[in-house]
């Protein structure tokens, strides 16, 4: 019987260790192989600028198609080879222990810039850029205090702000939601920004918040959004990675059923995945450009080392989407109106919620 | 003596070899299939694992916390419980640490052994739990113990978030030094690889799997209700307290593994959204290893450096990550599988050999 | 019928293990209708043969034959095909499965896509009459007994039109009375026409039931005769290779004190029932009392009670005076109380264990076995060698796993392991339950050996050839309580009968004994 048991289970491990890995590979076409060495795209001219020149990138546990800031920053270092002819690859991590092994390979093996993407790279970044001093390292979501580490942080909460406009402006049952991660201080950012957008334009309405704890979780965002829904909340905006995919989920089963509800997206444009039919608008990080601009830097000699950029409205680091089919004019003029005022300083957005 | 010989006995190590090799070319097919130069990704491999010292060093880093792992699932499974939550009592054992580590100020010659200690006993009380479940109410150690991973992961977090965490962050202050356990010589040497004690002591450990089980009486009684629980009762074991403490001595490696990763390798702990595995990676790895204190440490260096080094594939081969995956998976299902390796190897095997076997 | 047609023919058949020849050119023939015994010790061929037969071995040499037909059975279904069926030892029934799913079972009669249930019932109650198999199509198997079991185990290989039909060892696990059924039905079987092969080695059943027996002695057959023409000395001797003493030799013994006494124990069952209902009686040192009685009359409870694996709810149990009531497993051993567990595979030893380890099962914590947390195993193997020389375990070395026993071997060592505690009290429950002629008279002889010597022993057994031949005084339990004692000498058995069927004695009867 318990021989039975280790066959089994060693049978199940097996073929799960092998089927988990064809899982991956199904949902990764085109994408695969991954790194380029050149230039391959032909419409984009390489003006050879950049080939001597290698720059690698760390992705954290969620891989290099997760839809989000990895994918986001791997998009703009394959746009940036396809421009210049960098070399560029990628190495995910398996695992916090990863990261700093992953990293020291890039730099190990002469790369010009490492990238970690995350503010989980905090402390093996910081490690690395310590234990190497002559290499270039760069960071996105951290701040790391080191002469050969350009960090990059985004202001989301002013981002956020104005989601949060469009948001109360366009409600009609006068409730809305915001779904979180985990309950950490960068998303509390997205939620103190969000909040004061709402009361920027509907003082009354308090915003429902729910934190799922996890950003890996679909079904925990789906049972959230289902929540909120049924309170008669119409729109949902989310700060919660792949978390915030059950989100969408759940408005678009409701919309096939006839509700009016709407989903926020974040980071990026999500309304290229999940539809215009549900997702209002989108709270968008310049990963990419953060990215591509910081390494474009380093190809033309004016790398950033030892200084933290935070990218807010007024370096178009966060923001919404160049279109937005489910906005009417005045509201995107609103909107217009209060970015102004808060790249003038006339508007400062706060960053932690209050109380 | 037994394992020991049984592990070096001629066909125990032939096929597990055989069936590494058998398991490189079939990922050297599938590599063929995807247009890769499989070639180059295993030169790769051998590269990312031995290429520096820095990387031999983190590659050890990688294999140690699986040796206690899988040591956890394996000692257990001698007595015939399943020990499916090794991945809880090893973050309780990081949060023992933690809490000793970063909580309070000692001379190091107290406060490193007692932070090794606690995390330790928080490992093995951890997984007494279900053992007592198990002993006292009947509750399935596999349901007790899947349930007790997802407390640990929560009652981590919310100790690390209510009473360690630093202001605006979402981890703990750095262990003191009094209670670091990594050993700075060594990692000078080999180029910043985060080398620590850890690793003598999942070695250690082996020793003390191996001469708890067939060395003593206490042994003796563990081994007995896990072939027997019947016949150990009759013969007046107390076969109850047993299980609680095979589930205590089990617990005890998942911790000590839970342990090192704070005290050795980050120095702090943060708040998690998931767990990290090492405790399900630990069920494979004691089933590679056959349950046997060698077969573990073999199987921990077979499944860590492999694991480690497919960075290198990916890294010096561009071989996509999934199919690095597939060829890792296929490895392990042919040593995981020796009835397959068996078969291919079965026009090699002469007769007699295979007769012998059979007598066996 | 024509009985001189042969339903199975077997003509030189030898099967090779490594090491081992199981079936060394071996000459079988069943006549139609006939009731074949294949008689043997364990491990004889018996098993091997049939397991050709049925398609689960492929011999190495030799033709099969059925009904005239040369034929090869290269699988279960072949055989089947061929109107072979097998009753296992072990059935291979589904237990949440009612009756008639297990009988139709790989052969269900189907409406459109599903399965007709009210045909299958009525097939099943159609062939259960022709046969005189009484049984209810529709109740779970789980709560059905053993002997029921083994029915839908014979309507199974029926329904699926066997006409030739093996039992392997099928009384071993039956009551007296579900032997006595059995036998009904395997003569009904064969008055209907079917050929039956019965792998066996109880004399007394190849006697009782077969017309003809073939015995098997190490892969040979080394005779076939007719049941009319032999008797069970005959067989005895065919089969061992030697004289057998069926008679104990048991020379008269005057009991010393009282050893064990055990008053008024009550013990509640699982379900609440009481399984004990104050249960008296007491042995003495130098004398044998045997437990009789229908299996599921608290006897296992009763020894549980005693060694201390239950708890009871009333009543005590003394050894020498000392109280033992519901103390633990290991302090009743320590006190003095041997056991010799009635299921060996399960409780008696641990089977993955060397034959060394299993013999200091229970006292692998005395000193004599190592200070302190280490064990000693050369002690250990010192002590192995020695019994296993004093008691004539066959086996290839100490550090065998005792799996690899055979049964005999097997009781052997646990007998050896029980005996040199040196206990006041040995405890031996269906100590010969499965095993072979040869070593049943070794058990019989080592325990009258050990009465001899002083100790009191408590023997629990459902063989009343076995009560009678060894006990000095046999105690009768029914519903979990005593219902009274008989002299083995001078005893009575209608009286005997009639208690285990649950009559109490008459009054005087009971004085006499006092």
């Amino acid at each position: 019987m318990k021989k039975t048991l280790s066959t089994m289970l060693m049978l199940i491990i097996a073929a799960t260790l092998v089927l988990s890995a064809c899982g991956a590979k199904t949902n990764n076409e085109g994408a695969a192989g991954g790194n380029n060495e050149g230039a391959k795209e032909e419409e984009v001219k390489s003006d050879g600028s950049g080939k001597d020149f290698k720059i690698g990138m760390v992705t954290d546990v969620g891989g290099v198609h997760d839809k989000s800031f990895n994918q986001s920053a791997w998009e703009a270092l394959e746009d940036l080879t396809a421009k210049t002819g960098a070399a560029t690859k990628y190495l995910e991590s398996k695992g916090d222990a990863d990261m700093e092994p992953n990293l020291n390979k890039f730099v190990k093996d002469g790369y010009n810039l490492t990238w970690g993407i995350g503010f989980l790279f905090n402390d093996a970044l910081s490690k690395v850029a310590s234990e190497n001093p002559e290499a270039n390292l760069a960071v996105i979501d951290s701040v790391i205090e080191a002469p050969n580490v350009a960090s990059i942080t985004f202001a989301e909460n002013e981002g956020s702000f104005l989601v949060g406009v469009v948001a109360g402006l366009m409600t009609k049952t006068g409730k809305i939601g915001f779904v979180g991660g985990m309950e950490i201080p960068v998303i509390k950012k997205f939620e103190a920004g969000f909040k004061a957008g709402v009361a920027a334009v509907k003082p009354e309405i308090v915003v429902d918040v729910n934190y799922t704890g996890e950003f890996g979780k679909p079904d925990l965002g789906k049972i959230a959004a289902a929540t909120m829904y049924d309170k008669g909340i119409d729109i949902i905006f989310h700060a919660a990675g792949a978390t915030g995919n059950g989100v969408f989920n759940e408005a678009k089963a409701r919309k096939n059923a006839g509700d009016d509800v709407w989903v926020i997206g974040v980071d990026k444009d999500q309304s290229l995945e999940f539809g215009d039919e549900v997702t209002l608008t989108s709270m968008m990080k310049g990963v990419e450009a953060a990215v591509f601009k910081i390494s474009q830097d380093l190809i033309n000699g004016t790398f950033a080392g030892g200084t933290t950029q935070e990218l807010g409205l007024k370096d178009n680091g966060v923001g919404l989407p160049e279109t937005n089919k489910n906005l009417p004019e005045d509201v995107l003029k609103q909107v217009e109106e209060f970015k102004q005022k808060i790249i003038d300083g006339e508007i400062t957005v706060p960053v932690e919620p209050a109380a | 003596m037994d394992t020991f010989k049984k592990i070096f006995v001629k066909s125990s190590v032939g096929i597990p070899l055989a069936a590494i090799v058998l398991g490189l070319l079939f990922g050297a097919i599938v590599m063929l299939a995807g247009g890769y130069d499989p070639i180059l990704a295993y030169t790769s491999l051998v590269q990312m694992l031995f290429g520096s010292p820095y990387d031999i060093g983190e590659a050890i880093r990688a294999i140690t916390p699986l040796i206690f792992t899988g040591l956890a699932v394996a000692f257990a499974f001698r007595t015939g419980l399943f020990n499916i939550g090794v991945e809880g009592q090893f973050m309780m054992g990081m949060t023992g640490a933690t809490l000793v580590g970063v909580g309070l100020e000692l001379p190091w010659y107290l406060h490193a052994p007692l932070a090794v200690i606690t995390g330790a006993l928080f490992g093995g009380i951890w997984a007494g739990i279900a053992g007592y479940l198990k002993a006292k109410r009947g509750v399935n150690e596999v349901i007790s113990s899947i349930m007790l991973n997802w407390i640990a992961l929560f009652l981590s977090n919310f100790i690390v978030a209510k009473f360690l965490v630093q202001q605006g962050q979402q981890k703990t202050p750095d262990v003191h030094d009094s209670a670091r356990l990594s050993m700075d010589w060594l990692v000078g040497l080999m180029g910043n690889a985060r080398m620590h004690w850890g690793t003598f002591v999942a070695i250690i450990c082996v020793v003390v799997f191996y001469v708890l089980l067939w060395r003593t009486k206490q042994g003796f009684e563990l081994r007995a209700v896990g072939h027997n629980p019947d016949a150990a009762l009759y013969a007046g074991m107390n076969v109850k307290g047993t299980l609680v403490k095979s589930m205590f001595i089990s617990g005890i490696f998942a911790g000590l593994g839970g342990v090192f990763e704070i005290l050795g390798v980050f120095g702090y702990q943060t708040v998690m959204a998931a767990t990290w595995g090492y405790g399900f990676d630990g069920i494979a790895v004691a089933l590679l290893g056959g349950n046997t204190p060698v077969g573990v440490l073999l199987g921990a260096i077979l499944f860590g450096g492999l694991s480690y080094g497919s960075a290198g594939m990916n890294f010096g081969a561009d071989v996509p990550q999934e199919i690095v995956r597939i060829v890792i998976g296929s490895v392990i299902f042919f040593v995981a599988s020796h009835g397959i390796v068996k078969f291919f190897l079965k026009p090699f095997l002469s007769k007699r050999a295979e007769k012998r076997k059979e007598a066996v | 019928m024509d009985r001189n047609l042969a339903a199975v023919q077997l003509k030189g058949i030898t099967k090779r293990f490594p090491g081992l020849v199981a079936n060394d050119s071996i000459d079988f023939e069943l006549k139609k209708g006939e009731i074949h015994a294949l008689l043997g010790e364990n491990g004889a061929g018996k098993s091997t043969l049939m397991n050709i037969l049925f398609g689960l071995y492929q011999p190495d040499e030799g033709e099969i034959y059925v009904n005239g037909e040369k034929t090869v059975i290269d699988g279960a279904a072949k055989a089947i095909e061929l109107g072979i069926g097998m009753v296992h030892q072990h059935f291979k029934l589904v237990q949440p499965f009612t009756v008639a799913e297990n009988i139709v079972l790989g052969n269900e009669p189907k409406k459109g896509l599903s399965i007709n249930y009210k045909l299958a019932n009525e097939k099943v109650r159609d062939i259960s009459e022709r046969y005189g198999l009484k049984v209810d199509p529709q109740v779970r198997i789980k709560d059905i007994t053993v002997g029921m079991q083994q029915r839908v185990e014979i309507l199974k290989t029926l329904y699926r039109g066997a006409e030739i039909v093996i039992f392997d060892e099928p009384t071993a696990v039956l009551t007296v009375q579900e032997i006595e059924e059995l036998i009904e039905i395997i003569r009904n079987l064969a008055a209907e026409g079917k050929s039956i092969i019965i792998i066996t080695h109880k004399l007394k059943e190849v006697m009782a039931l077969a017309d003809t027996v073939t015995v098997i002695r190490r892969g040979k057959v080394v005779r076939t005769v007719s049941t009319s023409e032999t008797d069970e000395r005959k067989l005895a001797e065919l089969m061992v290779g030697r004289d057998v003493s069926f008679q104990v030799e048991k020379t008269k013994n005057e009991p010393g004190k009282t050893v064990l006494s055990v008053d008024s124990l009550q013990m509640k069952g699982e379900q609440g029932k009481q399984v004990l209902n104050g249960v008296s009686f007491n042995v003495r040192a130098g004398e044998i009392v045997g437990i009789a009685g229908v299996d599921g009359n608290g006897q296992s409870e009763l020894i549980y009670a005693i060694t201390g694996m239950r708890q009871v709810s009333g009543g005590s149990v003394k050894l020498n005076d000392r109280d033992l009531t519901n103390k633990s497993p290991r302090k009743v051993s320590l006190a003095g109380v041997g056991h010799i567990p009635e299921d060996r595979h399960k409780h008696g030893l641990v089977l993955d264990f060397t034959l060394s380890e299993n013999m200091i099962l229970g006292s692998y914590f005395e000193p004599e076995f190592g200070r302190g947390v280490f064990i000693d195993y050369g002690a250990m193997d010192k002590l192995a060698t020695k019994l296993v020389d004093e008691f004539d375990v066959r086996t290839s070395g100490i550090h065998t796993h005792a799996r690899a026993l055979s049964g005999g071997n097997q009781q052997k060592a646990i007998i050896a392991r029980e005996l040199h505690s040196d206990p006041d009290l040995l405890i031996a429950v269906q100590p010969t339950r499965g095993l072979d002629i040869g070593a049943i008279e070794y058990v019989h002889k080592r325990l009258v050996e050990a009465r001899n010597q002083g100790k009191a022993i408590l023997l629990v057994s459902f063989e009343l050839d076995e009560l009678y031949s060894l006990s000095d005084r046999i105690a009768v339990m029914y519903e979990g309580a005593i219902m009274g004692e008989v002299d083995a000498v001078h005893r009575d058995d209608q009286q005997l009968g009639l208690m285990m069927a649950g009559n109490r004695p008459e009054r005087s009867h009971l004085e006499k004994r006092g």
